[in-house]
């Protein structure tokens, strides 16, 4: 473990990346992630890695589905827009089962939006932006810390499932800065490794074996539907292994707050504000956002009289919300989007108004 | 007895998908030919494009990767990043390349890449069956042009070997046809120069190859030869257009 230091947001994901064993990343200028592609310039040669700024985030996917298919580890960043550029490749590698980290600071949307803290991507990363039958982990870290480690442990999570993972940071996770612990640095791995641990990875036949191929066109039906049977038990496996998430003062919470990210956050804080003012309130935080933790809402008090769905978009995560609480309490959206982030105090009056028309 | 002949076991012993008379084959045997003669075929990479010839990794015996509609020259840039003592090589039709994939073969050879390009351009979309591409001659019938090709409504044929000539990584530009015996001799040797400019680490080599498509193209196989050469061969001149002083 290295010294406690204060670094930026996005600096500070880019060298999880590499400590987590990326040497390759493959990225494109967008706004408000930059500095990753831009420590990944200066830092990748140090550690034998490459560096390449693609002409667009639709090459960089695909430069890094290349590089990944080597069975090497490779990082992959953007913001909104470009991630929604990136889905062909994201529906490709879960296809080809290419491992790959794949981080989403994410920014006001639709469209080119605007380059403030969002987390409008949530329906897009989790149920999956590009074609097809396919299933990618989300996770979606409160702090640059958090997200760090999820970046680092999500190099082997990839490799594990032979699967991407997305991280949806937001545009105040890469901005600001926190103190952090950075992780150890992993060995990188050679050739002769790669060739032992993952017998799918291209690196030439040497004339000693059958030619190895990574695909994902399947013309048969028959095919393509036991494939996506196969990667489907793969999925099921993920659904039972990988929920995670905190909670909060839920015993005798009158109201609960669902809430992911930066947001949890400044929800964390407007419990504060509303149990001085007498409001008792917890929080679901879930850390990972595909699969879903829906058996953190067995915890939730039966005296619970209301389940607000906290985010920084229109009622994409109150979807999940709704469904992991079954109809057991009302469920009401709170809600800023389009860059807009909201104080705690506003936060406490939405709630206050929200509990009142309930009344 | 003395050995003449011999089946390359560069090519896996199956019997292709291609329609009959298609030039793929000729194509795909005589890349393996090279990499087996450059004695690198165990070290190669190739990445297979979306259109018929997808299905080359059924037959190309070193490892290869499907790629994206148009990205290959985006992977193929990944895999040279991640391997870089491998040879590397990407095979496309036009569709891919000069239509959905220009962009990713303009930045390739913007770049330099190190590694080989093998188009294979035969004036149709195949796989789909016979839409119009970019290059499409004009009076050329598709199925997305049953009048033939107008220059005012969709242009004129794209020349990818001059285009990609004009940009400085490019080191390599060859344009190579596979309608007669000698021609198909010259495109071998084209794929020689061009693997060769590959393992000297000296930028994007470039081989477009001129081909047949007699199902799309409506003509038998020899009919479709003889208007390959009768129609594209003068749109489409053939001869180096780029060469590094170090290859001859």
């Amino acid at each position: 473990m290295s010294e406690k230091q204060l670094m930026k947001g996005n600096e500070a994901f880019a060298e999880a990346a590499i400590r987590g064993g990326c040497r390759l990343y493959f990225g494109y200028p967008i706004t408000p992630q930059n500095e990753i592609p831009e420590y990944m310039s200066r830092e990748l040669d140090k550690v034998g890695g490459a560096f390449v700024q693609a002409e667009s985030e639709l090459a960089a996917v695909n430069m890094a589905y290349g590089g990944a298919l080597t069975g090497k580890n490779v990082f992959l960043s953007s913001s909104s827009p470009g991630i929604a550029l990136m889905q062909e490749g994201f529906s490709f590698m879960a296809s080809a089962e290419i491992p790959m980290v794949i981080l989403n600071v994410m920014r006001g949307g639709p469209g080119v939006g605007g380059i403030q803290p969002g987390q409008a991507d949530y329906r897009q990363a989790t149920r999956g932006g590009g074609n097809g039958d396919y299933h990618i982990p989300v996770y979606g870290p409160a702090s640059i810390q958090e997200t760090v480690n999820i970046i680092y442990d999500a190099v082997t999570l990839a490799d594990r499932y032979r699967n991407p993972v997305i991280i949806l940071a937001d545009g105040m996770l890469g901005q600001m800065m926190e103190p952090i612990i950075l992780p150890e640095a992993r060995e990188t791995v050679t050739e002769e490794e790669i060739r032992i641990q993952k017998p799918w990875a291209l690196l030439g036949h040497q004339d000693k074996k059958e030619r190895t191929v990574v695909k994902s066109l399947r013309l048969q039906p028959d095919d393509l539907e036991n494939h996506n049977n196969k990667m489907h038990e793969k999925y099921i496996e993920m659904m039972e292994e990988l929920p995670q998430y905190e909670s909060y003062r839920l015993e005798d919470a009158e109201v609960v707050f669902v809430s992911f990210g930066s947001m949890s956050r400044i929800v964390r804080e407007a419990m504060d504000h509303l149990a001085e003012q007498g409001i008792k309130a917890g929080m679901i935080r879930p850390i990972s956002l595909w699969p879903f933790p829906n058996k953190a809402f067995d915890e939730i008090s039966p005296k619970t009289k209301m389940v607000i769905s906290a985010e920084l978009s229109i009622g994409q995560m109150m979807d999940d919300v709704k469904c992991a609480v079954c109809g057991r309490f009302p469920v009401e959206l709170l809600y800023r989007t389009g860059g807009m982030v909201p104080t705690p105090l506003e936060v406490v009056e939405k709630t206050k108004a929200l509990l009142e028309v309930t009344k | 007895m003395k050995t003449v002949f011999e089946y390359t076991r560069g090519m896996l012993p199956v019997t292709t998908g291609y329609c009959p008379g298609c030039t793929h084959g000729i194509a795909h045997r005589i890349l393996m030919e090279v990499l087996i003669e450059r004695g690198t075929l165990g070290e190669t990479i190739g990445v297979a494009p979306i259109g018929c010839s997808i299905l080359s990794h059924n037959y190309l015996n070193v490892d290869m990767c499907e790629s994206a509609h148009g990205r290959g020259p985006a992977v193929a840039a990944g895999i040279r990043r991640a391997l870089p003592d491998k040879t590397i090589f990407t095979y496309q039709g036009d569709g891919d390349l000069a239509s959905i994939g220009a962009g990713e073969i303009v930045h390739a050879a913007h770049r330099g890449e190190k590694f080989t390009t093998i188009f294979v351009n035969n004036a149709i979309y195949g796989m789909t069956g016979g839409q119009m591409a970019p290059t499409t001659l004009i009076g050329q019938k598709s199925t997305t042009g049953v009048d033939g090709r107008k220059k005012e409504v969709s242009g004129m044929p794209l020349r990818m070997a001059e285009l990609l000539a004009t940009i400085d990584g490019a080191v390599y530009v060859e344009r190579v046809a596979l309608d007669t015996p000698a021609h198909v001799r010259g495109a071998k040797a084209a794929m020689h120069r061009a693997f060769e400019i590959q393992e000297k680490r000296l930028g994007f080599s470039f081989v477009e190859v001129l081909s047949t498509c007699p199902t799309n193209w409506g003509l038998p196989p020899t009919a479709a030869l003889k208007w390959l050469a009768d129609n594209m061969i003068p749109y489409f001149p053939l001869g180096i257009l780029r060469t590094p002083g170090e290859v001859k």
